[in-house]
This record gives C-alpha cells, structure tokens and sequence, in this order.
C-alpha cells in the first residue's frame, strides 16, 4: 500500500488539525459577538509579542514538557499514566522537603538536590499504581486518577496542619531560602547581552525540561531498557515470549514517568512559588496527556506541543484580561485543540492519505 | 431465491459463477490481474496458490468485500452487481471464513438467525428458524443440536454451523476458506462428507486452500493462481500434486524434504513428570514424560490445543509447570527467578514459537529491531550505556541475506513483509544462533510451499549439525515427513510414540483423536 511521505505525517496533520481547531474557535467567538481576528491577533502579541509574554509562554511549556515527557514514557508501555497531576504534586513535596531542610551553598546544587527529591517522590507516587497493576491488575488508568485525589489530600492535609508557618493563614509552606532561588531567564540571559523581562517567571527548569527531553530520546531509542519498554508497549505477548519481564518494565516505565511528572515542580514550586502551595499544578498534568497524544510521544514533538499549549495558555490570559471574552472560553478553544489534534487525528488522517493516494496514483 | 433456483433450472449450461476480466489494486500492488473463470453449478472447484497469490482478495470481491477495479461478475448467467456482502447473501453466495464469525456465547440457533431475523420478537423467527434447522440437519447430514451453547462445541461442529448459517440464508454457492485449518484428520474427513453431499444436491462449492491433498480428494476442477493471476485451470483428474505446486510456485518444488537418517546421539532433554494448570485452573498437561536426543528431529502432532502450545511454552520460559526437566544433566527452573526467555536463551534453547504475528515478531518494529528480538542482552550489541544498532543492523543484514529474506531491507517493518519471509525472519533469528535445542511451532503455518521447502532444509540441516529439535505442528504432512521420531498428544497426554518408517497417516490420526490402539 502507498503511504504518506512522513514530513506529512507529523507535520502537514498536526496542522490541518490545528487549523480545523482554529476555525471552529473562530466561529464560537463570532458566536458570543466578539471578533476573531482581534482575538487571535491579542493572543499572539500577547503570548508572543514581548519578551514578557514570550516569558510566560515559556514557562508554562516547562510544565507540559515534563508532563508531557511523562505521559509519553509510560504510553511507550502501553500505559495510559493519568496521574501525572498527583505525581507532580508530590514532587512539589519532594522539593520543599529538600529546600527547606537541607541548608544549600548555592542555587546550582539546590536545584540538583531538588530535582532528586521531585523526581523521587514522583517515582513513588506512580510506583504503587504500577505494582498494584503489574500483580493484581487494577487497572492503571483508574487507580492513577485515583491517585489524583488522595495526593491532593495528602497535600492539604500536611501543609494545614503540617508544613505551614505558625501564625499562616495561609496553606503553603514557608518561603524557601534565598540560596534555593531559582535564576530566571532575565537573569540566565543578561550576561549574553540579551534583554529578557524581568517579570516573566521562565527560568532554568526550562534548561532542565529540554535536558529531560534529550534523556526520554535516549532512553527509548537507544537503550536496552527503552527497546524492551517499546516491545512491551507494542505486544505484551511477544514481550514474555522473549523474556521480557512485565512486571519490571510496567513498573520502570511508570517510575519514570512519575519522576517526569514530579519533575515539572521544579518549575512551579522552586522556580516561581520558591514555597508550596496547594494548588500549585494548575492542571498541567492533564494537559500533558493532550501534549503527548499531539506531540505523538516522541520528544521533539512534545517540546514543540508544550510551546502550543504554553500560547494556549498565556494569549488565552491575556484574553481574558483585554476582552470580554470570558475565561471559560479560553479553555472551550484549549479542548478543541485537544480534541482535533488528539482525539480526531483519524478524521484529517484518513481524507489527506486518500489524497496522497490519488496524486501518488497519478505520478506513476 | 426462488427466481434462482428456476433460473439454474432453465439454463443449466450457464456456470453458476462467471467471472470476467477482474482485475483488483491496492496502490502499486496488483492483487488481481485480468481474473477469468467458470464455476458450473454442482461442482467443487479448488482454488490454490501460495500466500498473496490473490485468493483472499478474489473471494474478497466475490463476496462484496472489495470493488474490483474492472470486470463483471455473472451469476447463473446474470450479470450481477456485488457492491457489499448483503447482495452476496441476496445473490445466493454464502461464506465460511477460516476464522468463524460467531458468537460464542449464543445457542447454535441463535447464532443461526443473527442478522437475518423475520423481525422485532425473536420467538417466531427462533420458532421458524428451528424448524427450517431440521429440515437441512436432515437434507445434508449436517447434525447440530440447535440449542448448544457454540462455546461448548468443537471446531468441527462450529465449522457445521458456519455452513449452517449459509444455506439458512439460502446460499446455492458457498465458499470455504481454508476449512481444514483448524481441524483432525477425522473432522476433515467428515466435513468432506458434508460437502460431497452438498454437491450431489447441487449446491456450488469454491475450496480455497493451500493442501494439494485437499484438491486432490474432492475437488471436481481447479484454479491455480500465482502473483495476482490465474495460472491455470484444469480437470482434478487429469492433474497431479507434482504439476499443481510447480504451477503455484513456477519452478520445480520438493513436495517431500530428502534427508538423510537420523544418527542420533546423547539424550540432551529430559521431561518427566510435567504438568501445567493455566490460569482458569484447567490441567492443560497431565504429566508427560518425553526425551530429546542431540542430532534427531522429534516430531509432536495433535490436533491445535492439546497441550502442544504449552509444552513450548514450558520450554520457551514463559509458562509456569511442575514436574522436571533436565538438559545435558542439569536441572532446568520451572518456576522461579531463572524461569524466563532470557535465561532459556543463555542455556542454548532457541524457540521458533507458533504464532509469529503476536509472539514471534513485534510487528510495529523494523526487520533489524526483529533480528535481535530476544537476544537484545548480547554483550555483543551492547556499547556502553546504549544498545549498538550499527552492530545489530550489519549482524541483521547479514541474517536476512543467508535466509533470502525479501525484500532484503532491515529497515522495513516487520508487519510489511509476508507470511513466509515474516517466519524466515524469526527462522534466521533462531537458528543462527546455533542452539543446542531448537523448538519449533508451526515452522510453515500461512507459509508459501516455496519458503516451506527452504524452513523445512535449514531445520533438517541443523540436526545434521548433531542438535535437537523439537517440533510441533498441526500439519501431519508436515510432521510426517521431517520427524525422526513422532509424539502424539490428546488432551495433555502423550499417546504414544511411533517412528515414521513405521506408522501412517491413519494410525497417527485415531491416535490425535485419543483412540488407543486397546480401544479400537
């Protein structure tokens, strides 16, 4: 059978899907009155426009990079890891635990101590969905979302009555050393001679974000781990004909992915917050899963997926902010992304081969 | 239908199917070319040819399946128009797939009636049904009870009520794929009866298959196809196998390997005592007792699911057992930490295993990712930290040229090569590691005759390299021929053993049925 050349694969789909989203956007503001031309043109000066927007924009891509990295690992194993929220959350644990308690020399080392603290957490977090899977067969998605909800309560529970400052009100941890401070992009890119805004909360987790993304390529392409973890994925009877033992690679491939996914505090809780705070994921576990199924699980495209949803996000602010297009749209225009991008890949899929048989029919 | 039935009446001349000119492509492949043929009514016509010959694809448009890109179908005279299988069934085309299409847990009369009910309440059509059931049980000896549950019964019977649900849907022509797959020697042979019955009630019948025995026994004409094309149409009875395989494959074929005998050596395996109880807690093998010598090629028939897949299984590492299993004097781990693929591997057991599509192969990875598929622990293919693919793709490279794998491109998937060269992979794979213990499943199941015969001598050139080699398979041809020794199993047992110089087909046969020799 012919097939598609791959640039139209991963490139011309995704857009097309992108466009459809778009145009459907289009016509829901021209719905509620407002002008999407206006609208577009505010999101993108306002997320892309200014080193400031581009600073936010940026920084919300440091989350749905890691999240997105995560759902991605464990999709390789044919694990559909929902918990990414609730991992992330203990990894904002993980951070503060090793921020606040180990007294650090400097941010450097702060961050590599942290960034073992979150990934642990994470890891342990995802650790007990993946045995309570490999052995009993409790179903990953369902326990993982499960997950969510107790991490959220294990949080709410340990910084009201636990970690909270005597005399807070408010539920979040004391404000973490000054030796933990995270530099941010202005500083990063000052010495370059490059002005970056001083209120954008970008900073170096991005550098870690894209370091991680280097490792998630490695790890499944060229690793023995990664080659067993992508057998696994794709036949789990082939996987135990060749000795691969599922239990081992359904649980590394999920502590992987909750470390991942504990990971993205690094950017929230030591690089923004500098403390704990409740609700400091804000939902970019979710997004992941949305970022992993466009970025189709491969690294590349799920840096170039989290650049989209962190547009996404901060134009969708700044909309809000501006118009009086309200908030809940933003996310209505952020779902159709999601739902054209991932969920109806087949519907632009199936037309454009079609097409490319044609043409390709012709020319021979 | 009853229009057809006259129509047939008046013309008897005109074939019941005609084909004209069908030519059928998907995308540069040619499926089909320029496809002509003539069924007469109250036949059996056979049709073979080797994997992608097109047989499935012709049916395929037969059936409603596929639009042909050209050509005009006719039945009984009349040009038809088969755009999906409802104007198949309409036309009087019935069709029993190889792998049945029905649901498990529904009575044989429920199954019956699905998708061709009289209406809303299923108690008259059930009522109706039952009725018509008798009359055709009784017509073409076709004995079901209608009301068993289709799980409960055997292959056989499921097969009977495949042919059931046609001819309730008044099918004058029917169409089996492959019948005999999946069934004994005497379930065959039954089926067989069934349809010579069939004939003499003038019923049409199209046997696709890929058994030269098969066409030879019952067919009345046959079409041979190779590469999309119809090579040849003759008289059964004024063909032979010998011609017929030349004609599928277009060069001389071996129909038998030519080996040497046997000189076996040392007893390198030894099973005693194995039991296996699967997950539902069903004993699937009930204490065997089985010796392997170094140099000898021991052959296991039975009829698919007597414990055969298990017993690879045991061996391959993956199927927890009890009871003992010794190599070379050493005791092999049944169920604990060294119970695995990886460790068998280390021991020198290599398994071609039975299904290549959901074990053998990761159908999704490319020819070289496949190449070291089990063995990817080698130190060899190992640098440092990461796997060496350069090093995996030149020993792939490599493999895939001594086994003629083709196309010759490790780059490509495994799911886009066909049947045979997809085995000649895992073939390539297994036994170039020179192990001391080959196990084999179903070495040439949906393998074309030409690969066949190439799988079939690099197995008998192994054990002239003095290895062992168990194989399993549910061809008894197949088992026949390349065996030095036979094991027969029925229901978790061994039934007894026999040398092939020594026994025959029949014999084999009752004993895969589980008739001992004091019972019969």
């Amino acid at each position: 059978m012919q097939k598609m050349p791959v640039w139209a694969d991963i490139i011309l789909i995704p857009l097309v899907s992108l466009l459809l989203a778009a145009l459907l956007s289009a016509a829901v503001i021209v719905g509620i009155g407002e002008d999407p031309q206006a609208a577009l043109k505010l999101m993108i000066s306002g997320a892309l426009g200014s080193t400031y927007g581009w600073g936010y924009t940026l920084y919300y891509a440091t989350n749905f990079i890691f999240t997105g990295l995560a759902v991605s690992v464990a999709f390789h194993a044919k694990l559909f890891n929902i918990g990414g929220e609730g991992q992330a959350m203990l990894g904002g644990l993980g951070v503060a635990l090793v921020a606040l308690y180990i007294p650090w020399p400097h941010w450097s080392f702060a961050l590599i101590g942290c960034t073992i603290g979150a990934a642990l957490l994470g890891a342990a977090w995802a650790y007990i969905p993946a045995i309570l899977q490999a052995k009993r067969g409790s179903h990953i998605v369902i326990t993982t979302i499960m997950f969510n909800f107790i991490a959220f309560a294990l949080l709410n529970y340990l910084l009201v009555n636990v970690m909270r400052p005597a005399g807070s009100m408010d539920p979040a941890t004391a404000s973490f050393p000054e030796a933990t401070h995270l530099p941010t992009l202005h500083m990063l890119l000052e010495p370059l001679g490059i002005k970056f805004s001083k209120a954008a909360p970008a900073n170096v987790s991005l550098v870690v974000a894209l370091l991680a993304a280097v490792f998630v390529w490695l790890l499944i392409w060229r690793t023995r781990l990664g080659y067993e973890i992508r057998a696994f994925g794709h036949s789990e009877s082939a996987a135990r004909y060749a000795g691969i033992n599922p239990v081992r690679i359904t649980v590394i491939a999920m502590m992987v992915s909750g470390a991942l996914a504990g990971m993205m505090s690094l950017n929230t809780t030591m690089g923004e917050g500098e403390r704990l705070i409740l609700n400091s994921t804000e939902g970019a576990g979710f997004i992941g899963i949305a970022v992993a199924l466009m970025g189709r699980s491969h690294p590349v495209g799920v840096v170039v997926a989290s650049i989209l949803f962190g547009f996404l996000y901060q134009g969708g602010a700044e909309l809000a902010l501006w118009t009086s297009i309200p908030r809940d749209l933003i996310v209505v225009i952020q779902a159709l992304v999601i739902l054209f991008t991932g969920a109806l890949d087949n519907m632009v899929r199936m037309p454009l081969e079609r097409l490319f048989l044609m043409f390709g029919r012709k020319e021979g | 239908m009853d229009n057809a039935n006259t129509a047939g009446r008046q013309e008897t001349a005109a074939p019941a199917i005609e084909l004209r000119g069908i030519s059928k492509a998907f995308g540069p492949v040619q499926a089909n070319k320029d496809i002509s043929i003539r069924v007469m009514p109250g036949t059996i016509h056979g049709i073979i040819g080797e994997n992608g010959a097109g047989k499935s694809t012709l049916m395929s448009i037969l059936f409603g399946y596929y639009k042909a890109d050209a050509g005009e179908i006719f039945i009984s005279g009349q040009k038809t128009q088969i755009p999906d299988s409802q104007a198949a069934i309409a036309a009087g085309i019935g069709m029993v797939f190889q792998h049945f299409k029905l649901v498990q847990n529904f009575t044989v009369l429920e199954n019956v009636i699905l998708g061709a009910e009289d209406g809303a309440l299923l108690n008259t059509s059930l009522r109706n049904a039952r009725a018509t059931l008798r009359q055709l049980a009784q017509e073409y000896e076709l004995e079901v009870d209608p009301d068993a549950v289709i799980e409960d019964l055997s292959v056989g019977h499921q097969q009977r009520v495949e042919i059931l649900k046609a001819l309730y849907r008044q099918a004058e022509i029917l169409i089996l794929d492959e019948p005999t797959g999946v069934l004994t020697p005497s379930e065959a042979d039954q089926l067989f009866r069934i349809l010579r019955r069939l004939r003499e009630e003038g019923k049409t019948i199209i046997l696709i298959t890929h058994k030269l025995r098969e066409i030879m026994d019952i067919t009345d004409t046959v079409s041979v196809m190779r590469r999309g094309e119809m090579t040849a149409t003759v008289k059964t009875s004024e063909t032979n196998p010998q011609e017929l395989a030349e004609l599928m494959v277009g060069r001389k074929v071996l129909l038998r390997i030519e080996k040497a005998p046997a000189q076996p050596k040392d007893v390198v395996l030894e099973i005693e005592n194995l039991r296996v109880i699967d997950d539902a807690g069903v004993e699937r093998i009930k204490g065997i007792n089985l010796n392997l010598r170094a140099g000898e090629v021991l052959g296991i028939a039975g009829v698919a699911g007597n414990g055969q897949s298990e017993l690879l299984e045991v061996l391959g590492g993956y199927q927890p057992a009890s009871g003992k299993i010794t190599m070379n004097g050493q005791e092999i781990d049944l169920t604990g930490k060294k119970s695995d693929g990886q460790s068998r591997r280390a021991r020198g057991i290599a398994h071609v295993p039975e299904d290549r599509q959901s074990e053998g192969l990761i159908m999704d990875y490319t020819a070289w990712e496949n190449v070291v598929f089990g063995y990817h622990g080698d130190p060899r293919f190992q640098s440092g930290l990461f796997m060496n693919n350069a090093a995996i793709k030149e020993d792939a490279t490599g493999k895939m040229e001594r086994f003629d794998v083709r196309p010759p491109n490790p780059r490509l998937m495994a799911k886009n090569f066909s049947g045979g060269n997809q085995q000649k992979i895992v073939v390539a794979r297994e036994i170039e590691r020179d192990p001391d213990i080959l196990l084999v499943g179903q070495p040439t199941r949906g393998v074309d005759i030409g690969a066949i015969e190439f799988i079939h001598k690099q197995i008998i050139a192994l054990r002239d390299r003095g290895k062992a080699i168990l194989l399993v398979s549910v061809e008894l041809d197949e088992v026949l021929s390349l065996s030095d020794r036979i094991a027969v199993m029925f229901d978790g047992q061994i039934m007894g053993e026999r040398l092939p110089q020594n026994t025959d087909e029949r014999e084999v046969g009752l004993l895969m049925a589980g008739v001992t020799e004091e019972a019969s």
